[in-house]
């Protein structure tokens, strides 16, 4: 079997594998999707004095820093035993829903919506933001460059930098903000809840309207019944900054609901040999492998989850959106696994319409914006709806406040089986010996762009980057085919 | 006469240095006017084969510390075919946080760490990632993880150096626009507008109530998250550590650094100065100048009362303590 060597695969951050063995008849036998970048945060980082935490686990990732930077002070609200005050909440609730928007928009345009908007099985030469552009208009891309702009000079403000922000402390944040830059915020969130609206109206002219793709999301090929993990407020509703964290099952019914402290009663993360992430579990339920059901202990986080444990959101714009989804595709949960692209546009719709919110509260400019912790405990945990799901930091601490001991668990990598199962499935359904062209293999990698994942972030890089590969081998081990960049 | 080509490549980072020149904005579209991007992993799809192909490069912006065999390979590719190769980024420039409190622990003492003693791990028969192993459909593989990481001058010639955790957008564009002129410091600087020049302190809106020599009245530093923090008096009067002595300016360009218009005290991103390429050193050297006593064991007391000086005084630059 000669082997093919096919252009790179890109659109997602950091670096990962995906590795196809066929068996006898050329049909697909396993697949395994590999992060092969390692781990090394949770060591360094003890020995750090805890208040700087914030300001080190930003460096996990540059794409979301700001959702580290906020799980790292809410552990340390914690830590040192202290709440935010009125201000300082709204105001690292505004820096949030400003971050989870752009984020949002970021992934639609750039990294996963070239599937859609331009084809899934499109040249790849144009399923990239160009091929986006080239579709939608010029216009529209200078729209996204320009409200992404926006949104960051607002994060740069708030936070000090868009790129790693440094400005949140336990008990508060550490400036408040004026009556100008309030204004200015509220000018760019009418103009954020505009583009939210738009962009749901091109998903659906675009995806909702072509029977092909609805096909596609609706098939067997992208679904996986798994259990449900995300963050609700008393009401059920979304909620990113905090709240109680609530499982549903398989068949939609509440099966947990716990508060961040107790998370290590619910989740465990097993170990593979063969990846440099950890695969969490429901420890109530145990690791049965990569299987779905309701036996199983995987689940699932992100978008498409938060939608799935909840009960539609606190707006009305991304309430209604919410409500036509599970009407559009039916029944909830929703297993489709390429539903999480739209429940994407509809939490930015959310997110920008919280934004406004946020930005018209008379609290927003207030002046105290610190209380100042006057004991540090032994322990504090944080937990914030990442753009991909549950975030989680854990950090114990000695008398001094300097961290002891550190544990990360990262959205992408709740989602880490989860992303395997859809891999091999995907896989099964489109590849085969005879068929492994590029459009079948990016029907591959669409099953695990759905989940924007993140591999920077999953693997808390301590770098020693490979590049994105697909191999296909043969029931000998021979390559038939790979995928490099 | 063709446009001149440029590439990107990243090494071990966050991506944040991507998201950098993203952040350009609308400038991006004058930038693809201007020059032919010819490598960029992240969004293009033209690989390392292509690189070898291309017969010459004007600039090779390379962001991330040097961790592994294949970065190494193809950084030493580009700074053969590059005029101008750029240490774009502190990890590229100085090791950066990864790359530089990383090396305080051995690889294995991490890995133990993550796969057997997280609380959240269960993992009762010691399973370890592997080189090597073999499923019953076929052998799965990954990448060995290497000890230490290098800042990018230790594995090949840099010509200049552009900091920042993350570099500015600013500071991007400007390099942009000077090397598209030729318009160049000499080999080996920062590649930064020459009336930008010295310490943070030198382009601080808070320099009038910088100490001044033997002003210093105190006799233990304090941690930001312990006091109420003044918006308009220098930190170090206020009895808290700030980088800004020992950094490179440049961060807010000719203005106040990023962090401290958010009230916020640096930690040095933006590498040490021309001057003093060692910042831990620096920092402590004028530190003690500016205190109000010459006993040394006042001075000690002070210097004892910083936590964790290594990963404060060094968080940026371990890798690399003697600077750039």
């Amino acid at each position: 079997m000669k082997n093919i060597t096919i252009n790179p695969i890109t659109r997602l951050e950091g670096h990962g594998k995906i590795e196809i063995f066929l068996n006898d008849n050329g049909q697909v036998e396993k697949a395994y999707l590999q992060p092969t970048e390692f781990r090394g945060f949770e060591k360094f980082c003890e020995g750090r004095p805890a208040e700087e935490m914030p300001r080190i686990t930003t460096r996990i990732c540059g794409v979301c820093p700001t959702a580290h930077h906020m799980a790292s002070v809410k552990a340390l609200d914690m830590l040192f035993d202290v709440e935010p005050t009125e201000t300082a909440k709204k105001l690292r609730e505004l820096m949030y829903s400003t971050f989870m928007f752009e984020d949002h928009i970021l992934h639609f345009f750039f990294l996963g919506g070239p599937d859609f908007i331009v084809g899934p099985k499109a040249p790849k030469e144009s399923r990239n933001i160009l091929g986006v552009l080239a579709k939608v208009g010029v216009d529209v891309g200078k729209r996204v460059i320009h409200i992404r702009s926006e949104c960051r000079k607002i994060l740069n403000y708030i936070g000090g930098k868009a790129i790693h922000p440094e400005s949140v402390l336990p008990g508060g944040i550490s400036r408040s903000m004026t009556e100008e830059l309030r204004g200015i915020t509220e000018t760019v969130a009418v103009e954020a809840v505009e583009f939210a609206k738009f962009t749901l109206k091109t998903f659906e002219d675009i995806v909702l309207r072509d029977k092909n793709y609805v096909e596609l999301i609706k098939g067997d090929a992208y679904a996986d019944r798994t259990y449900y993990m995300g963050m609700v407020d008393n009401d059920n509703k979304v909620n990113f900054y905090e709240g109680d964290i609530r499982v549903v099952s398989p068949e939609g019914k509440e099966v947990y609901r716990f508060k961040s402290k107790d998370y290590l009663e619910h989740i465990g993360e097993h170990v593979e040999s063969w990846s440099y992430s950890k695969f969490p579990f429901l420890k109530k339920i145990g690791w049965k492998g990569f299987v779905d059901g309701e036996k199983s202990g995987v689940f699932r986080v992100g978008p498409l989850a938060r939608l799935n444990v909840s009960e539609g959101f606190t707006t009305p714009l991304a309430n209604a959106e919410y409500e036509k989804m599970y009407r559009t595709l039916g029944g909830k949960p929703l297993h489709n696994t390429l539903a999480f692209h739209w429940a994407r546009l509809i939490e930015a719709l959310y997110a920008a319409e919280k934004m406004l919110e946020l930005s018209r509260d008379k609290g927003i400019t207030g002046k105290n914006i610190r209380n100042i912790p006057t004991s540090v405990k032994e322990e504090g945990i944080g937990i914030i709806e990442a753009p991909r799901g549950l975030l989680i930091h854990h950090y114990n601490a000695d008398e001094k406040g300097l961290i002891t001991g550190a544990n990360l668990i990262v959205a992408s990598q709740n989602n880490a089986a989860a992303i395997n199962m859809s891999v091999e499935k995907a896989a099964r359904k489109f590849i085969s010996r005879d068929n492994a062209g590029d459009g079948q293999l990016n029907m591959v990698e669409m099953a695990f762009r759905a989940y924007d994942p993140c591999y920077g972030c999953a693997t808390h890089s301590l770098p020693g980057k490979k590049a994105v590969a697909i191999t296909v081998r043969d029931s000998k081990g021979e390559v038939i085919k790979t995928v490099v960049s | 006469m063709s446009k001149p080509k440029v590439a990107f490549y990243w090494c071990a980072s966050c991506g944040g240095c991507e998201e950098a020149v993203v952040d350009i904005g609308e400038d991006i579209l004058k930038v693809v006017e201007a020059v032919d991007i010819v490598f960029w992993p992240v969004a293009l799809d033209f690989k390392e084969d292509d690189l070898e192909k291309v017969d010459r490069l004007a600039v090779s912006f390379i962001n991330g510390a040097v961790r592994s065999d294949d970065q190494e390979r193809v950084v030493k590719l580009l700074r053969e075919k590059s005029d101008i190769v750029v240490a774009f980024g502190t990890c590229a420039c100085f090791g950066g946080v990864a790359g530089g409190l990383g090396n305080l622990y051995g690889g294995d003492s991490m890995l133990k760490r993550a796969f057997i003693e997280t609380p959240s791990t269960v993992n009762p028969s010691g399973v370890m990632p592997s080189e090597k192993t073999d499923t019953p459909a076929g052998r799965l593989t990954l990448p060995p993880f290497h000890e230490t990481a290098n800042a990018l001058r230790n594995v090949i010639e840099v010509d200049y150096y552009l900091p920042g955790c993350s570099v500015p957008k600013d500071l991007v564009m400007y390099a942009v626009s000077s090397i598209l002129a030729g318009k160049l410091p000499a080999k080996g600087s920062y590649l930064m507008p020459p009336d930008i020049k010295g310490n943070l302190c030198d382009v601080c809106e808070r320099k009038d109530t910088l100490p001044k020599n033997a002003e210093l009245k105190i006799h233990e530093m304090k941690r930001p998250h312990q006091i109420n923090i003044d918006t308009e008096k220098c930190f170090i009067a206020q009895g808290l550590l700030c980088m800004g002595m020992a950094t490179n300016a440049g961060c807010g360009m000719e203005r106040t650094g990023r962090c401290i218009r958010v009230n916020m005290p640096c930690r040095g991103c933006f590498g040490p100065t021309e001057a003093n390429p060692d910042q831990g050193t620096a920092m402590l050297t004028a530190l003690a100048a500016m205190l109000d006593t010459s006993d040394n064991e006042a001075v000690g007391r002070l210097v004892d009362s910083i936590v964790d000086p290594e990963g404060t005084l060094y968080r940026y630059t371990h890798l690399s303590i003697e600077g750039k």
